[in-house]
């Protein structure tokens, strides 16, 4: 017995310390307070936060490999060409509340996402066609769930549908994921502590999430931000822009990762709307693709990753990038820096350049003016290179930086603007960008809601988005998103600048960190995060 | 205190020359060109106060800055100066109902929400101007919108004027309203005004400033004080450029000096 106590009295110390160290508080920072906590009506990023740490999914994407895994679901099987998708759930799920979740928590999920009522945004990315969605429990873990037509990327949809009880009172409702809500302060923070209920573990057995609590302190100021990083009063930053992601390097270089580019580009596109109440010589030589590509290949990509992102962004070919591993088109170069080649082109539509200014068919000197946010100085940069880079072959370009109100009225109400520098933010499947590449489509920027396409080309492109958002086979949705981005990249409508990095900055005592470059890019895999302490 | 107002007025003096004849100057610099390979300089004798992020010369880009703050604020002082003079001299000379429109009218100006209505007014306006234009459309808005206080100042003092005992003697004689105005009233507002003058033009320069700070003052390429400032968001760039803090030091002095000679114009009779 005496040779015991001291055994078991040093176990429970090193289990103490253990537990100490991996019970941690990560601390990071939200934008803003969330605007709910109802995972199906999530828009915000912040709740899209609370949603990720709090949410239970049957299946969910690996930001690492980018391919979706089992979570919730142990297995599943699509069939009917995309229009069916048989689950099993794993055995012995909870929620928090230690109530039992089964196939009745997902059919009553299924049917409250679905109903018209709810407007829901995670129900909307099912809807495929007209219909009822169907679900069928064949047995307390077994649930198949119908759609009335076939649904692209239907695995991947899931990761956003979050699995409820059907027991849930609104306001109190258990969760199935890492963490559960525990304390809001509005404006100040947001408590979220370990779910013990959580059904991973770790490859030795032991209960996942490592981490006891994550405490998300509310504040917009990124200064605020980078200088709580720097005290080491919060774990991590994403979406790093360079300026702070050198400042970083330089002091604590262990504290920066840049995962590459990211899968969103900045684009410059002109404004092609027939109603916009912009001069007609100007409407001629924005609906000239010739016009267009000139203006591409006068503008120094390679300088404005240099000069404004530091290096850390790469020249843009399309509306993939080059880090979407699978359905990004190979063949795709981006347009490369040439003046001459630019003037050449412009030649040969009737423009002429005399002296320092360029001249269209009828002598009317080029001019035009780019619209872009107020507030942003990555994008002001890029706008006063792009100025400086056309004024090379003659062009005088006029930059406007407007607040986002006025700025989103212009470019999607009144139409008054000649062209817009903007960033857009993708997701890795093709079926995330359907709004912008049909021609009916409301972020159809040059052109958008067109009750009929304007032109050959984007008619092509409408059938080619609603071919690969109907196929059920990847080579065939390849194929087809393949030719879309071919396509675009011949005829311009947008020209695509740069992919800027996705750059983090994470505290060395935050373990088994992998950044990766779909958000969450820092805690996407936040149940085996932990801390050194 | 002379000495302040001494040395207050020299410097603004000689900004204002250096200003003027920056195109001369400035003879191999320009405050626009992209210098790509030069971008973040450090002091040196081509670029004497170092390049910015695009790689334009600083030095260049503070002349024309000032030249844009200072003289455009000086049109914007005289514009509402201007508006003050005509609108609280008629309220103040004429009374009664005028009187009472006009200070219900000052009222609402100072009252307004001013850099909300700026943002929304610039948002409207076309967006098919030259940088040059945008500089004159940005000093016009400010100087129609910053008569009001001025224009209070003016009404109390021509009230007080009108009655005065040799205005009222001026109309014993039989001298008409306009007479007496123009040769009574008005000479004795002058220096009213003058001080209303260089009162406004620190406060111009600074909204220009806080414009500027905010994307939405002067466009690219023409630089501005305001636009200069942008530079001081990244504070953490502060410990390894200080020079890049010069135009925030430049604007401060010229605020100060002109703050210095309002006072000194206000104190006189």
């Amino acid at each position: 017995m005496r040779r015991v106590l001291p055994a078991l009295l040093w176990q429970a110390a090193l289990m103490l310390g253990l537990s100490a160290q991996e019970a941690g508080e990560l601390r990071f920072c939200l934008r803003a307070d969330p605007k709910t906590f109802d995972p199906q009506i999530v828009e915000d990023e912040p709740s899209e936060t609370v949603r990720y740490l709090t949410g239970g999914v049957l299946i969910r994407l690996n930001r690492s490999t980018q391919k979706p895994e089992p979570e919730l679901a142990s297995s599943w099987h699509i069939s009917e060409n995309g229009r069916r998708i048989d689950f099993h759930l794993r055995p012995g799920l909870q929620f928090s509340d230690g109530s039992a979740l089964t196939a009745d928590d997902v059919a009553w999920t299924m049917k409250r996402v679905f109903d018209p009522a709810l407007h829901s945004p995670v129900g909307d990315a099912f809807r495929s066609g007209p219909g009822e969605v169907e679900t069928r429990i064949s047995a307390p873990d077994a649930i198949t769930v119908r759609f009335p037509a076939p649904v692209s990327a239907l695995a991947l949809q899931f990761d956003q549908l979050v699995i409820q009880s059907h027991r849930a009172v609104q306001g109190q409702a258990p969760v199935a994921g890492p963490f559960v809500v525990a304390e809001y302060k509005p404006g100040n923070y947001l408590l979220l502590r370990r779910n013990t209920r959580y059904w991973r573990r770790a490859a030795d057995g032991r209960q996942l999430p490592y981490l006891g609590s994550i405490r998300l302190d509310i504040q917009q100021n990124r200064d605020v931000e980078s200088l709580w990083f720097r005290r080491g009063q919060i774990q991590f930053i994403g979406k790093l822009d360079p300026e702070l992601y050198e400042v970083l390097a330089r002091e604590s270089p262990a504290s920066v990762h840049d995962a590459g580019p990211s899968l969103d580009w900045v684009q410059l596109w002109f404004n092609q709307v027939p109603s916009a109440p912009i001069a007609a010589n100007r409407k001629a030589w924005f609906t000239s693709t010739a016009f267009r590509r000139a203006i591409s290949w006068a503008i120094n990509r390679e300088d404005i990753c240099r000069v404004v992102y530091h290096g850390h962004a790469k020249p843009a070919a399309g509306p993939v990038s080059v880090s979407n591993r699978f359905w990004f088109n190979a063949a795709l170069k981006p347009d490369e820096h040439s003046p001459s080649r630019a003037l050449e082109l412009l030649a040969s539509d009737g423009f002429r350049k005399r002296g320092d200014t360029l001249f269209d068919r009828a002598g009317t000197p080029v001019e035009f003016s780019i619209v872009t946010n107020s507030g942003n100085r990555l994008h002001e940069r890029i706008l006063a290179m792009i100025q400086q880079d056309l004024a090379a072959i003659g062009i005088r370009v006029h930059t406007v930086t407007l607040d986002f109100p006025s700025l989103i009225e212009r470019i999607t109400r009144t139409y008054d603007y000649d062209a817009c520098l903007l960033p857009l933010m993708a997701g890795l499947d093709p079926s995330d960008q359907m709004n912008v590449w049909l021609s009916s489509g409301a972020e159809h920027q040059w052109n958008p809601r067109q009750t009929k396409p304007a032109t050959a080309w984007e008619a092509e492109v409408d059938a080619l988005m609603r071919a690969q958002a109907s196929a059920s086979d990847d080579k065939t949705r390849k194929a087809a998103w393949d030719r879309v981005q071919q396509i675009v990249h011949e005829q311009v409508p947008f020209i695509f600048l740069i992919n800027p990095d996705a750059m983090c900055a994470i505290s060395p005592k935050l373990r088994n960190a992998a950044p990766a470059l779909v958000w969450p890019q820092v805690f996407w895999n936040v149940e085996r995060l932990a801390l050194t302490p | 205190m002379t000495r302040v107002f001494t040395a207050a007025a020299w410097l603004v003096l000689l900004l204002t020359a250096l200003a003027c004849l920056a195109p001369a100057l400035l003879t191999r610099s320009s405050y626009n060109e992209q210098q790509r390979d030069f971008i973040n300089t450090a002091p040196c004798a081509r670029f004497p106060l170092g390049t910015d992020d695009l790689g334009r010369d600083r030095l260049a880009r503070l002349v024309y800055g000032a030249r844009t703050s200072l003289l455009l604020a000086c049109a914007a002082a005289l514009l509402a100066t201007a508006v003050a003079a005509l609108a609280g001299g008629v309220a103040g000379w004429l009374g009664g109902g005028v009187e009472k429109a006009a200070l219900w009218g000052t009222d609402l100006f100072v009252s307004l929400p001013w850099l909300f209505l700026l943002l929304t007014v610039r948002a409207l306006l076309p967006l098919d101007v030259s940088p040059g234009a945008s500089v004159a459309i940005t000093f016009l808005l400010l100087g129609l919108l910053g008569w009001a206080a001025p224009a209070r100042v003016v009404r109390s003092r021509v009230r007080s004027l009108a009655t005065s005992d040799f205005v009222l003697q001026a109309r014993a004689c039989g001298l008409s309203g306009a007479r007496v105005f123009l040769r009574h009233i008005l000479p004795n507002v002058r220096p009213v005004l003058l001080a209303q003058f260089f009162v406004s033009l620190p406060l111009f320069v600074l909204s220009e400033a806080n414009l500027g700070v905010l994307g939405l003052g002067v466009s690219e390429p023409l630089p501005s004080l305001g636009s200069l400032l942008r530079e001081l968001q990244d504070y953490s760039a502060l410990s390894s450029r200080p020079w890049v803090l010069v135009p925030a030091i430049l604007l401060t002095s010229v605020v100060t000096s002109l703050y210095a000679l309002a006072g000194r114009t206000e104190a006189q009779p």
